[in-house]
């Protein structure tokens, strides 16, 4: 089984780099615990070419920061959207899966993990409160990782 | 009674922006605006902090071509340590950081093109904006989607090998760069398995030249019409007058291809360029001093660019160059949806440079970094996708900061993107009983050829929709459509 955890943010812009961080940090346990299977990859945003690096995965988890009112932090599952975002050069997870789906005919599965943010200057530090959701989020994937297929069946659980 | 079209923000350009369009009782255009929100506290945040760091902390401005910042802060910085500018450097020094800015230009062109405009030209501007995305191209037109994506992928890959690391890269550092390439990164790109190779992207450059001029051969009056109006163009270009995006002096032709600025040293750029503050836009507005507030507004980017060299220096773009100055006669080129012809011979000659580079045994040689004698002031400049970019600092005794200016592209392009705005508001909108999604496209159609990038990194703070509102002359909302 594939799975790609991939995070974005800008991590010059405080609590936007949860995703990366969140990122290195799963990065470093799933070495240390030499849990196979894995591939990571950070970025500034999606991107189209995303819709070729998740064409040959199983299951795909997205981390980004948010910004909105959400739990410390919170899972969905993502669905194809051919809906264009805001910006000019990103792209949301339901687009790069739709990409994928009619490019490369396959979609896998995907989840999205916001972890909730609150600052957004130009600083290269989480804030206190971003950290302590951060290890939340971090904890509840650790136990999920080591047994991945189960995340395939996955439910949106309560938080 | 004056009617106020107001489309906010416009989508698919960076960052925050809106534009207002006042028509008369008659429904005739009276006043255009393009106003743009901006960041510009970063300035006053790079205050303080030692120059070594500032290639590394202006990344945090952009995440959209944190490259091209990397490098222009670099190049002020080459100039501060004593490293002189251009080929000052050591040869590993400047042709690793040529590399990664051609990556950049290659990766960029190519998602402007294939994301953003390539559906406005396959489906039409007025077209079902359910389909006029690049979902839509996937689905008709599959293999040029394809292509468009591992193009993208291969530019970024370059930029990932020169630069050390995807984010916040530390490849150019103050007097060089602190790593060359190895033979197994360059032989992943020169021979890398189909299509991830450097000659699978010049041929899909050119075929993405010769699918423009295609287009352009069937849709000739809408390609050379649409907001096209008289400019000036500045841009850097070699001593030799040769296109050179990494590096040059600044040359401005006036819209009868005669020069204004002739050349001159980008270190001097305070005594040729000023900007204009508008009470009602956030965003400067640059024009050169000796024609004034009025006249001496310019344009940048590929257009500019194509229209102040003297011919490019790799043989495929070069021949694509003269196609496109012959269309003109050799005069300058202000027909804004050419700025597409222009990028992407730009694209080509990106991927012919990084062939070149990829071939030079120079990438493989430990000489990295060079350093002289230490002073307090240095600006750096280069060609970044979207056009000029300035980046100016000066530094204390302690190494620290005390002043930063960045005139980046998009605000180069402030005053033409406004006068595109209103060349389209007049077109298309004035005399019109009703306003349809087409004609605000169309209106977006001619900011995006600018390819604007508004300095909104943040994207969680980035996730805007589309509104548009109409105002009666007493500014009465008596209107408002939202995507």
């Amino acid at each position: 089984m594939k799975v790609l955890l991939y995070g974005y943010g800008n991590p010059g812009r405080q609590d936007d780099g949860l995703g990366n961080e969140f990122i290195n940090r799963m990065q470093e346990w799933v070495n240390k615990e030499s849990l196979e299977g894995f591939e990571f990859d950070s970025n500034y945003q999606l991107n189209i070419e995303d819709a070729h690096a998740i064409s040959d995965k199983d299951l795909v988890i997205f981390v980004d920061a948010s910004i909105e009112d959400i739990p410390d932090f919170c899972i969905s599952k993502v669905t194809e959207s051919s809906k264009m975002s805001f910006t000019t050069h990103s792209a949301s997870p339901g687009y790069v899966l739709d990409l994928c789906k009619k490019l490369y005919d396959k979609s896998p599965v995907t989840l999205l993990l916001h972890i909730k943010g609150y600052e957004w200057n130009f600083k290269e530090e989480l804030t206190k409160k971003a950290e302590d959701n951060l290890e939340k989020a971090i904890d509840y994937f650790k136990e999920k990782l080591r047994n991945p297929i189960s995340l395939i069946q996955f439910e949106i659980p309560e938080f | 009674m004056t009617k106020k079209i107001t489309i906010e923000p416009v989508t698919r350009v960076e960052g925050h922006g809106k534009v207002t369009i006042y028509l008369d009782d008659n429904g005739n255009v009276v006043q255009s605006r393009l106003h743009i929100v901006e960041f510009r506290g970063f300035e006053r945040f790079v205050q303080g902090r030692p120059y070594w760091e500032a290639p590394v902390l202006v990344q945090r401005l952009c995440g959209i071509c944190p490259v091209s910042h990397h490098l222009a802060a670099a190049k002020a910085m080459d100039v501060i340590v004593g490293a002189g500018t251009g080929d000052g450097l050591t040869l590993t020094g400047e042709k690793m950081r040529r590399l990664m800015h051609y990556g950049q230009i290659f990766q960029s062109h190519v998602l402007h093109f294939f994301h953003l405009a390539s559906p406005d030209l396959l489906f039409g501007i007025d077209a079902d904006p359910a389909i006029r995305n690049i979902i839509g191209v996937a689905m008709k037109f599959k293999d040029i989607a394809v292509q468009g994506v591992m193009m993208r992928k291969f530019g970024q890959e370059i930029i990932e090998v020169t630069a050390g690391k995807k984010i916040h890269g530390t490849g150019a550092i103050p007097g060089g760069i602190n790593k060359n390439l190895s033979i197994e990164e360059r032989d992943r790109f020169l021979y890398g398995p189909d299509p991830m190779n450097v000659d699978k992207m010049i041929s899909w450059s050119l075929d993405a030249v010769n699918f423009f001029k295609d287009y352009h051969k069937k849709h000739r009056e809408l390609i050379d019409t649409f907001a096209a109006f008289p400019s000036n163009h500045l841009s850097l270009v070699r001593k030799d007058g040769a296109m050179d995006l990494y590096d040059g002096v600044i040359r401005a032709i006036d819209t009868d291809g005669k020069k204004i600025l002739h050349d001159v040293d980008p270190q001097d750029y305070l005594k040729y360029i000023a900007e204009e503050v508008k009470n009602w836009s956030y965003m400067k507005f640059p024009y050169l001093v000796e024609y004034g507030k009025k006249d001496g507004w310019y344009r940048v980017g590929p257009l500019a660019r194509l229209n102040t060299a003297d011919f490019i220096p790799s043989p495929l773009a070069q021949k694509e160059f003269e196609e496109f100055k012959a269309y003109t006669n050799g005069k300058p080129n202000n027909m804004s949806m050419h700025m597409h012809w222009a990028r992407l011979i730009e694209t080509l000659h990106a991927a012919e440079m990084m062939k070149e580079l990829l071939n030079d045994p120079d990438l493989q040689k430990d000489d990295l970094v060079i350093k002289g004698t230490r002073v307090n002031e240095g600006v750096g400049m280069l060609e970044a996708p979207r056009g000029t970019l300035f980046h100016h600092y000066r530094v204390n005794e302690n190494d620290q900061i005390t002043m930063a200016n960045l005139i980046v592209s998009t605000t180069n392009n402030n005053e033409p993107m406004n006068i595109a705005v209103r060349c389209v508001a007049d077109s298309m909108i004035s005399g019109q009983k009703e306003i349809t999604e087409g004609m605000l496209n169309a209106v977006e159609v001619a900011i995006r050829a600018y390819d604007p990038c508004l300095s909104c990194a943040t994207h969680a703070l980035g996730k805007m929709p589309l509104e548009v509102s109409l105002y009666d002359s007493k500014n009465n909302l008596i209107d408002k459509k939202r995507t």
